[in-house]
């Protein structure tokens, strides 16, 4: 398999403060990462450079052949095939959900019109929300705005979908929803990397489980089952057992 | 009062009007211009930003009168232009008010979440794309109260064209006094034409302030 994203030697800085210490990290195509490590780790930030919304200060990073650190690139072409879901939705307040998806293939894209209706009402059905889709977000629960989200960014047939922290921000009865959604993206072999809290789904549903923390990958498993029961490194080994343990 | 007002219709009448006028040209103006800024003060180049600053700052904290003298004095002794005294009134009513429509709409796309622009802009959209179909017309909506308040004020303040011979209603106020000698019924009647003009888009504001909030 061919990797999607590769980071090389990558490194961010906050002004002073070292965000991403010398990143190394390939992705390949189809493969289902989790992102698990304490909070403060840096995980946002790695998986916000995947999309550009936040730059890099060194290094090289490679997302579907193109170099994000080159000033030529542009972003906008490269998020039309890197979708991003959010741990606050973010979905437009001033549009109904299924505006929310139509909007972007429409005036990006310029799909047409009716292949863009058919996409986004196929895409809220799988999501379990076609009744909603006259709906504004304020109406909508934060796990229905969250399968919304997650339809939204599916409708620019994405090559790669990225997951802030989708669940952290839903009541604990909502986030089993959300859950089976990104299960079953999944399992269509979308290239997914994903963020999380959620132990049973970096356990059950990913490929790989990486443990980042200070800024650093301490441990990166292809097998996630291994890497639950036996961690390597021991500030890995602390983490698990303060999150698995309460 | 009524005969006075009778007697002097036409001149009241010129007055209200050239107010009228005075204040759509400027409100439309000064919207365009001031939403320009605010836009500008918000963009991501530092450059921009501190010139729309500049703009906002300068012609916020200068009163009205100068503003207008500008146009009716000191541009016509510089320049070829020559401007009468409803235009440069006009015009320096529609600067002045676009500094501070600009600080009122950019109060408003700051106030729409950071969130909205990430969001339009991992989907794909540009940085105007996303501006144009999602933070805007949010921002609009959140500011509408605050823009019929300076509407109000625009109004009010179009009375800067009795000083620069702009025949306005204030203007016209005046040489009905000095006519009739019947100074105070004359303001009276120039207050009540104001009022006209101005209270139903004060509890229009009001009932929209209501109705959004």
């Amino acid at each position: 398999m061919a990797a999607i994203i590769e980071f090389k030697n990558v490194n961010k800085y906050y002004g002073t403060y070292h965000a991403l210490k010398d990143i190394n990290l390939s992705i390949d195509e189809g493969e289902v990462v989790s992102v698990i490590g304490p909070s403060g780790a840096g995980k946002s930030t790695l998986i916000r450079t995947i999309n550009g919304l936040e730059g890099i200060s060194s290094g090289v990073l490679d997302v579907d052949g193109h170099d994000l650190a080159d000033k030529r690139t542009d972003l906008n072409k490269i998020r039309r095939d890197v979708g991003m879901v959010f741990q606050h939705f973010n979905l437009y307040e001033n549009h109904t959900v299924l505006e929310n998806i139509m909007l972007a293939p429409r005036i990006v894209l310029h799909r047409d019109e009716q292949e863009n209706r058919q996409l986004a009402e196929k895409l809220l059905k799988q999501v379990g929300l076609l009744d909603k889709e006259e709906a504004y977000p304020r109406q909508l629960s934060g796990g229905q705005k969250q399968r919304v989200a997650i339809a939204r960014s599916l409708a620019m047939k994405p090559k790669v979908l990225l997951f802030d922290e989708p669940t952290s921000a839903l009541d604990p009865e909502m986030i089993q929803d959300v859950l089976d959604v990104m299960k079953n993206i999944a399992a269509q072999g979308m290239t997914m990397v994903v963020v999380t809290h959620e132990m049973g789904f970096a356990r059950e549903v990913s490929d790989r489980v990486i443990f980042f923390d200070q800024g650093t990958v301490l441990e990166d498993s292809r097998n996630p089952q291994d890497f639950f029961e036996h961690p390597h490194h021991m500030r890995a080994q602390e983490f698990l057992s303060k999150v698995i343990d309460r | 009062m009524f005969n006075l007002l009778s007697e002097n219709w036409s001149t009241f009448l010129l007055g209200f009007w050239n107010t009228i006028l005075c204040s759509v040209i400027a409100l439309f103006f000064s919207l365009v211009i001031g939403s320009g800024f605010a836009i500008l003060e918000t963009v991501p180049s530092k450059f921009w930003r501190g010139v729309a600053k500049v703009y906002v700052e300068i012609f916020r904290n200068i009163p009205l009168l100068v503003v207008t003298m500008v146009f009716y004095l000191v541009l016509p002794t510089y320049t070829p232009l020559k401007l009468t005294g409803f235009q440069a009134g006009t015009i320096g009513l529609s600067i002045y008010s676009s500094a501070f429509i600009a600080e009122t709409v950019r109060s408003g796309i700051n106030s729409v979440g950071e969130g909205q622009m990430e969001g339009a802009r991992s989907n794909g959209m540009t940085y105007w794309q996303a501006m144009r179909y999602v933070i805007l017309p949010q921002a609009f909506k959140i500011v509408i109260p605050a823009l019929g308040n300076q509407f109000v004020n625009l109004i009010k303040n179009s009375s800067i064209l009795a000083f620069v011979a702009g025949f306005d209603l204030m203007y016209q106020g005046d040489i009905v006094a000095s006519n009739t000698f019947q100074t105070i019924p004359s303001y009276v009647l120039v207050g009540i034409f104001y009022l006209i003009l101005t209270l139903p888009m004060s509890y229009y504001m009001q009932y929209l302030e209501k109705k959004t909030a």
